[in-house]
């Protein structure tokens, strides 16, 4: 059981961290790393799935009998270039918001908005 | 054997960053980060993951990490309040999700419900219908090009959001300025110039190759993408900013990046047009098989064209902004 779900239970570990960084932390970038962990969490998730013992990469070639799954590799290309995108945009409000208030930490945001109540 | 090794390297690390209070120091973490989860990957047999998480996770996010950072500030303040009650929220949605793996099927075992639905389908019968050797291409680009339709306009949404977010309108620079700032630079960092600037052809023909090759090897237009971005960004790097925004236009680049969904959608419209379904490419040519590897052949390019110029938008916009803000201080400085 151990080797079995060994993949599985590093993937929560991991998916863990991140969250906790999101939730624990006040600095935004900060936050946003936390999101790129939790992210990259479940990419490992879905290619540990993917695998097959014995099996090889989803290449056509004579000789190969055993391949492993190609769709969760199809869906995890794309999410992680789409996964750079929308960090991206979480970067640039973070600049937006360091410009706009002169912080990028949660606390003191908050403090200058209850001020401005 | 390998893998395990590597998710326990990628567990110290990430609680590495956890503890570490300096920005710059956890975004190169995250690079290494994302250079073992690629290295995890292929030992997972995801080739064409891998190769993107190498350019994307390892190149890219790190960039962009350290340009947001030069904007931000470096250093994070120690939190006030007290970290336990996240920690007791993160345990207890750990140990459940924990209990929710125990009924999985065990790592690697060809009988797992993923395993026998539609994947047998892809690998038995993609050879027939769409005759390339690359299978994670074929249903990338083919029996899923609809999913994968709406990824490339999501990634174009995040260029226009983030143009929206961080443009700023920029006088007609100086060109004998520029030319004065080139020449004071000259002397710094010669090797590294005269290198990468002999180094920049060779990286743009390897990501043509990867774009083409992704039939028929790992690769494709997302991959291709962001190599090429990575080429134009490294020479931005090296030359300054106001020099490669004499060599790359970017307002040619900003239509690129519509050119791209442009052109995947109307492969789509095409094939509605010849009375097929939306994005079915046998519609494109009297053998159904020519048909895809041509409808394939577009799709990738627009993919690569969009990524690649999304990516150059999002660096070029996140500098942008950070000169701006410099010759602003430098106004602010020559008041006083």
């Amino acid at each position: 059981m151990l080797i079995g779900l060994y993949n599985y239970w590093v993937v929560v570990v991991l998916m863990m961290i991140g969250f906790y960084i999101v939730i624990a932390n006040g600095n935004l970038i900060k936050k946003i790393v936390g999101l790129s962990i939790f992210q990259t969490s479940v990419f490992i998730f879905y290619i540990s799935m993917a695998k097959v013992d014995g099996g090889t990469a989803p290449i056509l070639a004579e000789g190969i009998k055993q391949y492993s799954n190609p769709l969760p590799h199809v869906l995890i290309l794309t999410a992680i270039v789409v996964g750079i995108a929308t960090t991206a945009v979480g970067l640039a409000l973070a600049v937006r918001i360091k410009e706009a208030y002169g912080s990028i930490e949660e606390e003191e945001i908050q403090a200058k908005d209850n001020l401005d109540c | 054997m390998t893998s395990v090794f590597l998710l326990a390297f990628l567990v110290v690390i990430a609680v590495a960053i956890v503890r570490m209070r300096d920005l710059l120091a956890v975004s190169m973490l995250l690079g290494i980060y994302g250079l073992l989860s690629a290295s995890f990957f292929v030992t997972m047999d995801a080739v064409d993951v891998a190769f993107t998480e190498a350019s994307v996770g390892a190149g890219i996010s790190t960039l962009l990490m350290l340009a947001a950072i030069t904007l931000t500030g470096r250093s994070e303040h120690p939190t006030r309040h007290k970290p336990v009650l996240a920690l007791f929220v993160v345990l207890i949605t750990g140990c459940l999700l924990i209990y929710g793996t125990l009924d999985m099927p065990y790592f690697g075992s060809a009988d797992a419900p993923i395993h026998l639905h539609v994947a047998p389908h892809y690998i038995n019968n993609s050879m027939q219908e769409i005759g390339i050797p690359n299978i994670v291409t074929s249903v990338l680009a083919s029996y899923r090009g609809f999913d994968t339709f709406g990824e490339v306009v999501v990634i174009f949404t995040a260029g226009m959001g983030v143009l929206a977010l961080l443009s700023v309108v920029r006088r007609a620079e100086n060109i004998t300025k520029i030319d004065s700032i080139n020449d004071s630079m000259h002397a710094e960092y010669l090797i590294l110039r005269i290198v990468v600037k002999a180094l920049i052809p060779f990286i743009l023909l390897y990501a043509l190759y990867v774009q083409f090759h992704g039939d028929f090897g790992p690769g494709g237009g997302f991959q291709a993408g962001v190599i090429f971005a990575a080429a134009i960004i490294l020479y931005a790097m090296l030359f300054g900013m106001s020099t490669a925004r004499r060599v790359i236009n970017q307002s040619v680049i900003q239509f690129f990046a519509a050119i791209g969904v442009l052109l995947y959608g109307s492969v789509g419209v095409v094939a509605l047009i010849n009375g097929k379904s939306f994005l079915d490419y046998s519609a494109l040519s009297a053998d159904p098989v020519a048909g895809q590897h041509l409808g394939i052949l577009l799709v990738e390019l627009g993919v690569g064209l969009t990524v690649a110029s999304v990516m150059v938008i999002i660096f070029f916009n996140f500098e942008g902004r950070r000169d701006v803000l410099q010759s602003q201080e430098n106004n602010h400085k020559g008041d006083n």
